[in-house]
């Protein structure tokens, strides 16, 4: 038991070694609630809510991948049909190509990403004048809800009227109508990519940012003194330093972007064809407008093991990365 | 030369060099003006009349008009110019803006119930995330829980789940219990999917508070409860503040709940605003004018959290 704790919760030699006042305070508190049924009064609603609204489904939820429920036939009686669901969905060719979709959907943005974050980031930590004033700017497109800024791109990047087309074409003299940013299945796939990561390369730069001012100066003086050069200093002071902060960016944003859902939902709809389909509108269609509930409730244990797993062993390099 | 070396030498290596200064600023404005254009264009679109919005080449130059901004608060019908000649003379500007498109209002449109449904839901579900919060958060921090690291893992875990995933049996279970589209079924579900953030950020800002404070408060026959009242929190203003616009912004910004639970009664403003159609296709001034209302508060948040910021962005994970 560490110190803190003794003190927070007096056993009873301590009150019996203190002095006479302090020995009426300390049992006086104790005729108010003890600690330790103010920490269950103080933990229990937030479990109480969680289990309600997050635990009681989700094991709902495994109940049902046991079945053949279709809500939209719920007057058939309720069918376990085993595993069923888990082999239909591992044996089927679409679904791993969703979830294919999905994981370059996920290595490409994450990957840009990183790379204007981290530049950014390297650049502000120069602390060049007005650089606060910048930064809360580069910040902004983050804070957005991702549905309104889904939709607002859709007229972005209309090919007629849309600016985007019209500078593409003053650049690079392509008619703007020649092209359709997410109607064409070459350009689709870039074009969720091109937009997550403009909202979200400033959320990887905050974080480098964080890990580059918590490089001690000490570090680069004496690296001056060696008279270590500026290339030198980054490969061997700033990136190893950077690391792990990279890092967690990078497990927040690929949890993120393995869930998307609504900022492409808006974009393209999982178009055209199937190109942008990430599974989260797979299992959206499944659930919602297929009303398969079996099904979607076995498709989202899935990927829900799939996120959890990943998560748990990056974790694990994580930490020891940071112990290095 | 000699001098030069001398000089580059004398600054200390943390202090960039004027030069690189500029360079790095350069850089840093260059890409700040290009990630902004987007979100002015939206603000210019809302000032544009319908024809403007989409012409082409866009247009950067245009005359302003506040026809996006009635559409966006009218449902109008289209009349013949006789019928409209025969109406008595408009009684407001709005009127006549409309008749000028050969329109007249017919009422209001229902952007002003799913403004106050964003409202009622955000604040609801924010003050009920940070109020369990806050008790969890200085449970955790202050006292010994049995298996706290894993409570507190199990709180965070709940935001593993893909939100589609989680919708499927919250939506049978508000079937049950008759929660779809309903204000209290979301600001529940809000909550739930708040508290996680709440709780970590929170024990955070109280880790940092010294219990001495408390223990002081104790020893002077205070009890725990009245420790907390008048003097942990009043220390935890700030996080708990920064903590109660986190989560205002989630539920203000949360989508995939909003399409899938809600049709009318309850419904907020991100599923709504796509949804606002003028003749043949999205009005773009009416939607531009409704992103650009939804989105300033936003803004304001921002510049208001800066030096919370990625606290909130990691969990707590990293601070500054």
């Amino acid at each position: 038991m560490d110190k803190m704790t003794t003190i927070s919760q007096p056993d009873d030699a301590t009150i019996a070694s203190m002095s006479e006042p302090a020995r009426s305070r300390a049992t006086r508190r104790v005729r108010g609630l003890s600690d330790r049924t103010i920490a269950w009064l103080f933990v229990a609603p937030t479990i109480a809510l969680l289990l309600a609204i997050n635990i009681f489904p989700l094991v709902w939820m495994i109940r049902l991948s046991f079945t053949s429920l279709n809500l939209s036939m719920s007057y058939l009686p309720l069918r376990f049909v085993g595993t069923d669901n888990f082999t239909d969905i591992l044996g089927d060719e679409d679904v791993w190509f969703r979830l294919q979709t999905t994981a370059q959907f996920v290595i490409w943005s994450v990957t840009f990403q990183v790379i204007i974050g981290f530049g950014l980031a390297l650049l502000i930590n120069r602390q060049f004048r007005g650089h606060s004033f910048w930064t809360t700017i580069i910040l902004l497109p983050m804070m957005l809800s991702p549905a309104v800024v889904g939709n607002f791109w859709t007229l972005l990047l209309q090919p007629q009227i849309g600016p985007f087309n019209y500078l593409i074409s003053l650049f690079t003299g392509v008619a703007p109508s020649s092209f359709s940013m997410t109607g064409q299945v070459s350009l689709a796939p870039w074009t969720i990519v091109l937009v997550d990561t403009w909202m979200w390369a400033p959320y990887v730069m905050l974080i480098c940012l964080a890990g580059l001012r918590s490089i001690p100066d000490y570090i680069y003086e004496a690296a001056e003194v060696d008279r270590a050069s500026a290339w030198r200093q980054f490969w061997s002071i700033t990136l190893p330093m950077a690391v792990p902060f990279l890092m967690l960016a990078v497990l927040f944003r690929a949890i993120e972007n393995f869930k998307m859902f609504d900022m492409v939902n808006l974009l393209t709809s999982g178009g055209p064809g199937s190109t942008t389909e990430l599974v989260s509108i797979t299992l959206k269609r499944a659930a919602f407008e297929k009303w398969r509930t079996g099904y979607s409730s076995a498709l989202a244990i899935i990927l829900f093991v799939t996120v959890f797993g990943a998560a748990n062993i990056y974790v694990k390099a994580l930490n020891k990365v940071k112990q290095r | 030369m000699t001098a030069a070396v001398a000089r580059s030498t004398a600054h200390s290596i943390v202090e960039a060099s004027p030069r690189s200064k500029a360079v790095a600023g350069g850089l840093v404005i260059l890409y700040a003006v290009i990630t902004i254009l987007p979100l002015l264009w939206i603000v210019a679109t809302a000032f544009k009349s319908q024809s403007d919005a989409i012409a082409y080449p866009p247009k950067v130059i245009f005359e302003p008009t506040l026809e996006g901004y009635v559409n966006l608060f009218t449902v109008r019908t289209r009349q013949t110019p006789d019928f409209i000649a025969k109406l008595p003379p408009p009684e407001t500007w709005y009127d006549k803006l409309v008749r000028q498109r050969d329109m007249v209002i017919a009422g209001p449109s229902k952007v002003v119930p799913r403004f106050v449904n964003s409202l009622i839901i955000g604040f609801g579900s924010t003050f009920l995330a940070v109020f369990l919060g806050t008790l969890a958060a200085y449970a955790f921090s202050r006292f010994r829980i049995p298996l706290a690291d894993d409570l507190l893992f199990f709180i965070l875990s709940t935001r593993m789940m893909p939100p589609v995933a989680v919708a499927i049996p919250i939506y049978l279970m508000y079937r049950q219990l008759n929660l779809t589209d309903t204000r209290l079924g979301m600001i529940l579900l809000y909550t739930a999917v708040n508290v996680s953030l709440a709780v970590w950020l929170l024990k955070g800002f109280i880790d940092e508070i010294p219990r001495e404070y408390e223990e002081a408060a104790l020893v002077d026959g205070y009890t725990r409860l009245q420790a907390l009242r008048k003097v942990v929190l009043p220390q935890a203003v700030t996080g708990i503040a920064a903590t109660a616009i986190f989560c205002l912004i989630f539920s203000w910004n949360e989508y995939a709940f909003a399409v899938l639970l809600t049709s009318g009664e309850a419904q907020t403003m991100p599923p709504f605003i796509p949804f606002i159609i003028g003749e043949g296709g999205q009005d773009w001034p009416a939607v531009a004018a409704a992103t650009t209302l939804f989105v300033v508060p936003i803004v304001l948040f921002t510049v208001l959290l800066r030096k919370h910021l990625l606290r909130g962005i990691t969990f707590g994970a990293v601070r500054k």
